[in-house]
């Protein structure tokens, strides 16, 4: 009889005990990161570039990834949104949902998310071979872009299946197409979850280093053009964490930080942005 | 009629429940009879269900709620520290508003409650599946299929399938939150018909807010308005000769 | 006039967005192709089942056997999954069904938050935590030796990274579940844990089993964290603390060399192609199986 209870306290014993070491786990990564490199980071890391033997312990800074990872991540978050929201306006509002091509579609998207990074880095390269390119910005952002797709299509199918139906009824009553209510009213009632959708995207594309190690390069300088070879910050982390020298490992760690602040800051603002306008919907 | 013959089942003295603030019942006292049918009559919003989830503690659950004063079931304050909540629970079978079947087959369903309360044997278990199908009215229809997931049945199969998972716990009380209000008329007459027959064995309280229901089965009526009892008695006294100018509002309709 | 043009935007609306629609499955064939068209000359010149199953690696003696890749992709999945499965199961389960409302709200942003932390911070984290504990701490406790680089750490920076997706996504589950189903077994008199364990698993089960095929999906392919702590040796990982080199470590580490030997390129190519199967098989067979309990239930 009482053996239930047992059961019952030793479960939960078991469930504290996970929940504490998740979050110690956390406060780990986060520590270990914090006081490695808190030591290197400085202003002169943040706004310069690297100066020749930068690799060897000398001066300069990492501009040209923080630079370059907002190049990457931003150019492939504009080519993904542009291409991922025709395709929920289609999936939501222009065929029905039983037939055979949304099913086709939400599969194939399902599937894509699945794709690890280091695939659509190896197929970018292939796309490097067939047109003829180079490692660069371009290619950087087209692979990103693509693992970005899955990502942020998904994440915007669902806000779409939220728009109450009454809304879209309301719209069509007016005699409205589909195209004005996607673009007029569905899309204002979902523009937080859109912004959402693409700073969670844009998060994994300026962390992501798999993709972007095959296809976009890398550079001391910062890039100018579309067809130059680009630098990013998780590639700066793990260049540098590669050389003998700790005073270029430390500032490996000082990147680490950068980067982690980034995603924190992307994190938050997406939150924010969620609380924020999910006041005004019609619900 | 004479209140004094009935003998108390559960007493709930000067309760008080509050969610944050907000006190959604306010000082009840009420004394439950033994075996009859006691209907909790009122607009929705007034507080029936908190007082239905007072009695057999799953308000435990719900945040931010403080509850003070006393529930005495057969004497004993099932607030009072130390008491074994779940046999407290295991005292009272629950019909909810819709019909929740657990998520496993007919068989196992009603088998679900003496399994845990530590009954292993399965010729046991067989008779005490059918002999509470049988009293809930189910047993025909489902026999051939007790393996079925329970999710296939019918919503007002579904709820007499409650009914008898509820009853295969051997309790004394059972607690009634509207359990008609997602059936259809033929099962709604389903299930009170059953819930009559019960009251011989079983003390019976429903909360409701469907006067006719009140009328057909109730012994005892109850008349809970904005978290306060206003009015309780017998039901031929209080559905004729309701004494409060607010029962009587609400029996003509004005107040719903 | 104006109404014409209305319909003709309509109308190419509806064009452009059906196009679009299209891309993501053809963007999966065109992948699996390509990967299989660059990789068509390695597989010309020698049978699929040597590739694959060959523990022979020497690219410039044009010996390209994958099996030593598959097994190290293999080691340091499981161990994440058998790490990470249960600890995110009874995270999510306090989470959900124990824990007070305040500490729940504070949990989720934590979650999501580990669940976007960039691969190469756990990587770096790998190498500063997780690699000396696994070769001065766990390798002295099992009488072995061993540099801290292998398959447990690599496995093990898996299963941090992998715990708050699946947690993630269990929490979800568990919220669609109605508290009236709770309080149908509560009130039967049940005990939290037996409700959860009889009813709540049982209702969320389809749904678990999808969390952790999203974590092991999401650990076959995790390139940069493993590749940091996991050794990178080309040989079949005979234990925990053997180094390994999984697939996806193989394509990272390599891509430079690739053109300037023959076949290499195809070799690496060959890599992603196994994994984009691999991944895809994965998430059918989990298909197949979620869409099958859940005929079995309605």
């Amino acid at each position: 009889m009482k053996w239930r209870y047992l059961e019952e306290k030793v479960f939960q014993g078991l469930m504290i005990a996970a929940t504490l070491l998740a979050a110690l786990v956390l406060l780990i990564i986060l520590g270990t990161i914090l006081f490695k490199g808190a030591k290197a980071l400085s202003l002169e890391m943040l706004f310069r570039l690297p100066k020749g033997g930068y690799y060897l312990g000398r001066e300069g800074g990492i501009l040209n990834a923080i630079v370059g990872s907002l190049q990457l991540a931003g150019g492939a978050t504009l080519l993904a949104l542009t291409i991922s929201l025709p395709i929920v306006f289609y999936l939501n509002y222009f065929t029905r949902p039983r037939s055979l091509w949304p099913i086709i579609t939400r599969f194939s998207l399902d599937v894509l998310w699945g794709v690890p990074s280091i695939v659509y880095g190896a197929f970018g390269f292939l796309l490097m071979t067939w047109l003829d390119l180079k490692a660069s910005l371009l290619l950087g952002i087209i692979t990103l872009a693509f693992l970005e797709i899955p990502i942020m299509g998904r994440a915007m199918d669902e806000v779409f299946k939220l728009v109450p139906r009454d809304l879209l009824d309301a719209s069509f009553s007016l005699g409205a197409t589909r195209w004005e209510t996607a673009w007029k009213v569905v899309l204002r009632q979902t523009l937080p979850g859109i912004v959402t959708a693409i700073l969670i995207a844009f998060g994994r594309a300026i962390g992501d280093a798999a993709s972007v190690l095959l296809t976009a390069g890398y550079t001391d300088n910062l890039t100018t053009s579309l067809f130059q070879p680009v630098a990013s910050l998780p590639l700066a982390i793990f260049f540098q964490l590669g050389t003998p020298y700790p005073e270029v490992q430390q500032r490996a760690y000082a990147a680490a930080i950068i980067l982690t602040l980034i995603i924190l800051a992307v994190s938050f603002v997406s939150r924010r942005i969620a609380r924020h306008y999910s006041r005004h919907l019609v619900l | 009629m004479n209140l004094a013959r009935f003998r108390p089942h559960i007493s709930l003295k000067n309760l008080n429940v509050y969610y944050g603030n907000l006190r959604v019942l306010k000082d009840i006292t009420l004394d439950i009879p033994d075996r009859q049918i006691t209907v909790i009559l009122g607009p929705s919003g007034c507080g029936k269900t908190t007082l239905l989830k007072t009695l057999n503690r799953l308000l435990d659950f719900v945040e931010g709620v403080r509850i003070e004063g006393q529930v005495l079931v057969d004497g004993e304050d099932i607030y009072a520290p130390g008491i074994e909540v779940t046999r407290i629970r295991k005292k009272m079978g629950l019909l909810s508003q819709r019909p929740q079947v657990l998520p496993m087959s007919i068989y196992d369903n009603v088998a679900y409650g003496p399994r845990i309360h530590g009954l292993k044997d399965k010729k046991k278990l067989d008779e005490l599946v059918e002999r509470y199908l049988r009293i809930a009215g189910l047993w025909d229809e489902v026999k051939d299929r007790l393996r079925e997931p329970a999710g296939r049945l019918s919503l007002g199969q579904q709820q007499r399938l409650c009914l008898a998972r509820g009853l295969a716990v051997e309790p004394e009380i059972i607690l009634g939150d509207e359990p008609t209000s997602a059936l259809d008329p033929q099962s709604s007459q389903n299930v009170e018909r059953c819930l009559v027959s019960l009251k011989s064995q079983y003390t019976v309280l429903l909360v409701t807010h469907i006067l006719r229901q009140a009328r057909r089965i109730a012994d005892y009526i109850v008349f809970l308005y904005l978290g306060e009892i206003v009015e309780h008695g017998p039901a031929e006294q209080v559905l004729n000769n309701p004494l409060d100018p607010r029962t009587k509002a609400y029996l003509s309709g004005e107040i719903s | 006039m104006a109404s014409s043009w209305r319909i003709k935007k309509e109308l190419l609306a509806h064009k452009l967005v059906s196009l679009a629609s299209t891309l993501p499955a053809w963007l999966i064939v065109i992948m699996f192709f390509g990967l299989l068209l660059k990789a068509r000359p390695l597989l010309l010149s020698q049978s699929l089942g040597h590739l694959l199953f060959s523990s022979q690696w020497s690219p410039f003696k044009g010996e390209f056997g994958f099996w030593p890749f598959i097994m190290g992709t293999i080691w340091v999945t499981m161990i994440a999954l058998v790490v990470a499965a249960p600890l995110s199961l009874l995270v999510a389960i306090f989470l959900s069904e124990y824990a007070k409302p305040k500490i729940r709200e504070m949990a989720r942003p934590m979650i999501d938050l580990l669940a976007g932390l960039p691969s190469v911070i756990y990587g770096v984290w790998g190498i500063l935590i997780i690699v000396p504990l696994v070769g001065r701490f766990l390798a002295h406790l099992c009488g072995v030796s061993s540099s801290g680089y292998s398959v447990l750490a690599g496995g093990l920076v898996l299963a941090v990274m992998i715990l708050p997706t699946i947690t993630h996504v269990i929490l979800e589950v568990f919220r669609v579940i109605p508290q009236a189903v709770r309080e149908a077994s509560l009130s039967l008199g049940a005990t939290r844990w037996e409700t959860v364990k009889l009813v709540v698993l049982r209702e969320g089960a389809p749904g678990i089993l999808a969390a952790f095929v999203l974590g092991v999906s999401r650990a076959l392919g995790e390139t940069m964290a493993v590749l940091m702590v996991v050794g990178n040796v080309v040989r079949v990982p005979r234990s925990f603390f053997d180094g390994g080199y999984p697939l996806p470590a193989l394509i990272a580490n390599n891509y430079g060399e690739m053109m300037s030997v023959p076949l290499y390129d195809s070799a690496l190519m060959l890599a992603a192609a196994i994994l984009f199967i691999l991944v895809i098989i994965f998430n059918f067979l989990a298909r197949l199986v979620l869409w099958r309990i859940e005929r079995r239930r309605t």
